[in-house]
């Protein structure tokens, strides 16, 4: 019993204060995880979160639900997952409700429609640090074609961008790994 | 109340998302918003932004924040839980079920490139996001407020560091002060 009360605590808290995305909820998830119960230590956290960026899906549920299941099995994973997501979703769906009822008022509309542009900007930076980590990983100019090829077809035919990353993972995946020739002569 | 045709709408379209979301919630961002507005019409463009600018003021995921408001709106409490069991449990399944074949590869360049690939093509969707945002803006708060807007999200986000609901709770202020000074 003990221990689904733990999970509870853990990752409600991890939830209700991870204000501002994925990236902010990762410490107080290891603070939780790892300082305050020792499941898991620091360096297998690290290790938890390399493999949950190689997998698809949100990363805060996955890590939640893993550590859970290592915690107390499924239940442990059910209860871990629903500490994390449903105290937001709710609060979001009141939030919704209330905003249809008021909207038309011209102190409210003034406030949603100021955040809008927040969210751009948001969504600016967020996609320029995308550009810039992708353009650390490979070539530059890679990146910059593979933007332009992207947004020409989705521009020209309306491509579904599902389809998109579908391929590319499919690429990702078959494309020949790079024998280790670079190693074997040496170049670091 | 929803059919039963729509709830497996929606579970397709949260599952498909989610399962295609490399490089975590902010990723299926683009994703969801193709699949809500675009194939299945569940929310206008504008109810979209609205969710998001709202999710983005509360705290949590926000994959599951998107999947959770959404599913309300296609099938009350019911369609919440269809679309989050759809945006969590595959690739948590996946996680549990893979995670010591990935740790034995997780330096195999294969692995390692999955996330790195699918970058460039996020970033655009985002940046098209981002450009219907601030049309949306436009059209709706005039030039100068959104500029201001713009500008002191970029000073605060970017030079500052300010937290994101910090921001968010001073373009509330801001927006609500123009509000009511339009009452008079």
């Amino acid at each position: 019993m003990r221990k689904y009360k733990d999970v509870t605590m853990a990752f409600l808290r991890a939830g209700v204060l991870g204000f501002g995305g994925g990236a902010v909820c990762l410490p107080l998830i290891q603070r939780e995880a790892v300082n305050t119960y020792g499941w898991i230590t620091d360096d297998e956290f690290g290790e938890l979160v390399a493999i949950s960026n190689t997998l698809p899906g949100p990363i805060n549920t996955k890590l939640a639900g893993y550590i859970g299941y290592r915690v107390a099995g499924v239940v442990g994973a059910t209860i871990a997952v629903c500490a994390t997501i449903v105290p937001s979703v709710v609060m979001l769906v009141f939030l919704l409700e209330v905003l249809a009822n008021v909207r038309e008022h011209p102190i409210v509309a003034g406030m949603t429609g100021a955040i809008v542009p927040v969210v751009g900007m948001m969504m600016a930076l967020m996609t320029w640090q995308i550009l810039t980590s992708a353009a650390k990983e490979i070539k530059g100019v890679l990146v910059g074609v593979n933007v332009a090829v992207v947004a020409f077809l989705i521009a020209m035919f309306d491509l579904h961008p599902a389809i998109i990353v579908a391929s590319t993972i499919v690429f990702a995946l078959l494309k020949p790994e790079p024998k280790q020739k670079t190693l074997k002569e040496g170049v670091d | 109340m929803a059919t039963l045709i729509e709830y497996l709408e929606l579970f397709w379209a949260f599952f498909t998302t989610n399962i295609l979301g490399y490089g975590g919630g902010p990723a299926t961002i683009p994703l969801v918003q193709h699949e809500v507005v675009e194939v299945y019409g569940w929310m206008t463009e504008y109810q979209f932004i609205e969710m998001l600018a709202a999710g983005n003021a509360l705290p949590g995921p926000i994959a599951t924040k998107m999947a959770g408001s959404v599913g309300f709106i296609v099938g009350n409490w019911l369609g919440v839980a269809v679309a989050l069991v759809a945006a969590v449990v595959p690739s948590l399944i996946l996680k549990i079920l893979l995670m010591n074949f990935l740790l034995k590869h997780k330096d195999s360049p294969r692995v390692k490139r999955l996330s790195t690939y699918v970058k460039p093509t996020i970033a655009v969707l985002l940046g098209m996001i981002m450009i219907q945002n601030v049309t949306i803006s436009f059209s709706n708060l005039g030039l100068i407020h959104t500029v201001i807007l713009l500008a002191g999200s970029f000073y605060f986000l970017e030079k500052r560091k300010t937290h994101p609901s910090l921001v968010i709770g001073m373009a509330l202020v801001y927006g609500g002060i123009v509000g009511a000074v339009s009452l008079f």
